[in-house]
């Protein structure tokens, strides 16, 4: 047998403060980025907006794409450059009378420098209402999947364990929200299905935890909480890792090779695959064990009265 | 072999049978050369020449029915959602207008020759339009977006438009001095705002220079929304620019308020080359009315005789010839300065009648066919790439169990597809992501039962038990796990839209067939293997 973490005898519990120090801080991390980014930057399918992805053969300056897009009329659009040369990601604000403004930037670019060949990759244009309702949609398809994952593993599990489970979760998005928010990416529908993607693999990491932990606390029945969730955790440590491993392979493939338009579900995946991980062993048994605790002690006192 | 592991055998047969049954056409279908492919994907049967055609053709239709589908955002294409306004119109009216316009879009897009297009209502006024594949997108939408109402008017003559003209010039000049007469010694501009403005001495036709024609497009605007300014005749731009002692510039027409004769008498109309004999070759539009149309226009023209119709497209002057005779037969043309594609897109408007109301563009995603290609590439390699490191690293990690973990997991994906091509469902990036994650799910699934069997292995019970024993502890926790996803990939398929649903429900779909395969089959792969050799020792 080829093994890894078998027999692993590590007191997770009594560390778990500083686990929860270092939560605290990347969850400081992330409030304070959203803060100075003024929330979390809505791509144009919430805003309403455009985003036209052009092409330019021979490759022109990015100042003479922007010099173009003013020209165009779409003054203080966001011009990107992208890794192959030519390739630009322009960005314009809704207006009314929405317009896909694709036609119009592709002549003006044309016209600024004439003998180029320019070829439209790819135009998302939404319109400012439009954009309202798929934030609506969205903020919907997010409420309603955490309240089923919240109702499932309320009934399935004691009380007590569901508010750890619970504040992993949230731990893992919020996290995950804030290094969207650190590296200035946007948050558009494609992101929003890996938050939720997320959000389900937070909970079954979690659950698997617990389930052990349940499983232990019959078995070792005289056993202090925190000896039952050290048990649990090292026991499905292996599994742990070997699962969160296993998927970020595959997220690490798509982010690496599947190309632009799966790059930021694939980041989001990443860094959440990654707090998701450590989130379940840590955040949630440590909260979970900390409400016990503290039910233990609110219970003493009454039987001292 | 029980009888139990009998039936759980042939039932797995039986899966992966269908399964390859239904994916045969797929398979077929991408393994075809891509000039083919595009044949197969336009495949109109009913437009067949010949009998043994037309037997091809449905073989194609067939095929391309049965193979699952590319998202736009995989092959190129154009997905527009269009708004009908419906402010003007009752509310009755309106309730058929929507619905009117879909059927009337979806005519000129059939007559546009997209590969499997589509045109859905979307609530209570919207229509939404899906092209995919290879296509002029800027063409698509003129056609789509055009209301291509056509109306016949007369254009009024020299006297009824210079007494227009004057009327306006004084409505300015009022306007411009608060009310009061203007002293007849002040210059031009501000005795004649309207007409210093205009170039030409023709007053029915007249002609602005492109620099003025915003400032002259404004008045005119004034004018008709002012209740009080009544009259009987409209201006109406040239729907082309021409060009005066080198400046560019649009001509302006008087017509009359009334249409003559609409659109909808149209019977048929064709693009044509040879309309114009001054400019042989010059694209153009020929129509046919229909019978009554045909009998209103000779009377209108035989009324008429040496004054000018003109031919108003969406508000604009398409042409306006003189009337040089009664026309008895009904039979027209269009020219102008139109393209060869602009001439066709015109013939097939006319042809599909105009759009009771006008429609807005309010949300357009565009993927370019290089960029769907690149995306199905990278799509297709990364999801390669991160199978293949799996399998390694299972194979490695837990030898000939991992192996069966494997097997279980090229099932599952071979069962995903196959529903999504018994389904008719559309592969899209997002589903392509969905793929991938049901992969991760489906090798944690065999993950916890490896690691339950290997604990169970450890306590030193037998094979047999810790296989018994491991898959029945895994159990609960791989429900539990499949449970709150699935509900999480529900929600997002209740309430999600367009790329988070594809999502969903590929990876919904995935982790049911999960259930089965990493489950059931792996588990009835290991029974046989366990049982048959009588294993003390197990490989994983």
């Amino acid at each position: 047998m080829f093994e890894i973490l078998h027999g692993v005898k590590v007191d997770w519990m009594r560390r778990r403060h500083i686990a929860f120090i270092i939560s605290g801080a990347f969850v400081l991390i992330s409030i304070i980025s959203l803060i100075v980014h003024g929330g979390p930057r809505y791509g144009v399918d919430f805003t309403g907006g455009s985003l036209v992805e052009i092409l330019v053969t021979p490759p022109i300056h990015a100042d003479e794409v922007r010099a173009a897009v003013d020209r165009a009329g779409y003054k203080g659009s966001e011009i990107q450059e992208l890794s192959k040369p030519g390739q630009f990601l322009i960005r314009t604000e809704a207006r009314p009378g929405h317009e896909s403004p694709g036609p119009a930037i592709s002549q003006a670019v044309q016209a600024q420098r004439a003998g180029t060949h320019i070829e439209i990759l790819r135009v998302e244009s939404v319109g400012p209402r439009v954009g309202g309702e798929l934030r609506g949609a969205a903020i919907k398809a997010i409420f309603f999947a955490l309240g089923f994952i919240l109702i499932y593993v309320g009934i399935r599990y004691d009380w007590r364990y569901s508010i750890g489970a619970v504040a992993a979760l949230f731990h893992d998005v919020f996290i995950t929200v804030g290094a969207l928010s650190i590296t200035n990416k946007e948050i558009t529908l494609t992101v929003v299905a890996a938050l939720l993607t997320i959000a389900g693999y937070s909970i079954n990491d979690t659950i698997v935890v617990f389930d052990r932990i349940r499983e232990r606390s019959k078995t070792l029945r005289r056993e202090a909480p925190e000896r039952v969730m050290n048990i649990a955790i090292n026991e499905t440590l292996s599994r742990t890792i070997i699962t969160s491993f296993t998927v970020f392979l595959t997220v690490m493939a798509l982010y690496t090779l599947g190309g632009e338009v799966i790059h930021d579900f694939a980041f989001a995946m990443l860094v959440g695959v990654v707090f998701g991980t450590y989130s379940s062993v840590y955040v949630a048994s440590g909260l979970a064990l900390e409400v016990q605790l503290w039910l233990d002690r609110a219970g003493q006192s009454r039987t001292k009265k | 072999m029980t009888r139990s592991d009998q039936w759980k055998l042939y039932l797995t047969v039986a899966f992966v049978l269908a399964s390859v049954v239904t994916l045969w056409p797929t398979f077929q279908f991408y393994s075809l050369p891509p000039k083919v492919r595009q044949e197969v994907l336009q495949a109109r049967p009913s437009e067949a020449t010949s009998e043994a055609e037309r037997i091809k053709l449905e073989k194609y239709v067939k095929l391309r029915d049965r193979a699952i589908k590319l998202g736009l955002d995989l092959q190129g294409g154009m997905y527009l959602l269009l708004e009908v306004d419906t402010s003007k119109l009752g509310p009755a009216e309106a309730k058929n207008a929507v619905e009117q316009v879909r059927q009337i879009i979806n005519n000129r897009i059939d007559q546009f020759g997209v590969a499997e297009p589509s045109v859905q209502r979307q609530g209570e006024n919207r229509i939404l339009i899906q092209l995919p594949g290879l296509l002029d997108q800027e063409r698509a939408k003129a056609l789509i977006g055009q209301t291509a109402l056509l109306e016949f008017k007369l254009v009024k003559t020299e006297e009824e438009s210079k007494a227009l003209y004057d009327r306006i010039d004084s409505y300015f000049a009022r306007k411009l001095r608060g009310g009061a007469a203007p002293d007849s010694a002040a210059p031009d501009s501000i005795l004649h705002p309207f007409t210093s403005r205009l170039l030409s001495s023709s007053h029915s036709e007249a002609v602005v220079l492109a620099e003025n024609v915003p400032i002259v497009d404004a008045m005119i605007r004034q004018i008709s929304a002012d209740s009080t300014f009544s009259t009987d005749a409209k201006l109406a731009w040239d729907a082309h620019e021409t060009e005066v002692s080198g400046r560019t510039a649009r001509g302006l027409y008087v017509v009359g308020k009334d249409a003559l004769m609409k659109g909808s008498e149209v019977a048929s109309a064709q693009m044509r080359l040879d309309l114009d004999a001054t400019r042989p070759g010059a694209p153009g539009v020929s129509f046919n009315l229909t019978s009554r149309g045909g009998a209103l226009f000779g009377d209108i023209t035989g009324a008429n005789v040496g004054r000018r119709l003109a031919i108003v497209l969406d508000g604009r002057i398409q042409s306006a010839p003189n009337i040089q005779e009664k026309i008895p037969r009904g039979q027209g043309s269009i020219t102008g300065t139109f393209s060869e594609e602009e001439a066709q897109n015109l013939a097939i408007v006319l042809r599909s009648g105009a759009l009771p109301a006008p429609v807005h563009v309010i949300e357009e995603r565009t993927i370019g066919p290089s960029m769907g290609q690149d995306s199905i590439e990278k799509g297709l390699r990364a999801g390669a790439v991160g199978a293949l490191m799996v399998v390694l690293f299972m194979v490695v990690y837990y030898r000939v169990s991992g192996v069966v973990a494997v097997v279980a997991m090229i099932l599952n994906i071979l069962g995903l597809l196959a529903c999504m091509a018994g389904f008719h469902s559309t592969l899209t990036m997002p589903g392509i992501a969905g793929i991938v994650l049901t992969i991760g799910m489906a090798v944690d699934t065999n993950v916890l039962i490896f690691e339950r069997i290997r604990e169970e292995l450890r306590n030193r019970r037998t094979v047999l038990a810790a296989i018994e024993t491991g898959y029945a502890r895994a159990y609960r926790t791989i429900i539990d796990a499949h449970v709150t996803t699935l509900l999480s990939s529900f929600a997002l398929m209740w309430f999600g839209t367009g790329p988070i649903r594809g999502f969903a429900v590929t990876l919904s779909i995935g982790l049911i067939i999960n259930l089965i395969t990493a489950v059931g089959i792996s588990r009835m792969i290991f029974d046989a293997w366990s049982v048959r050799r009588k294993l003390s020792s197990i490989s994983i």
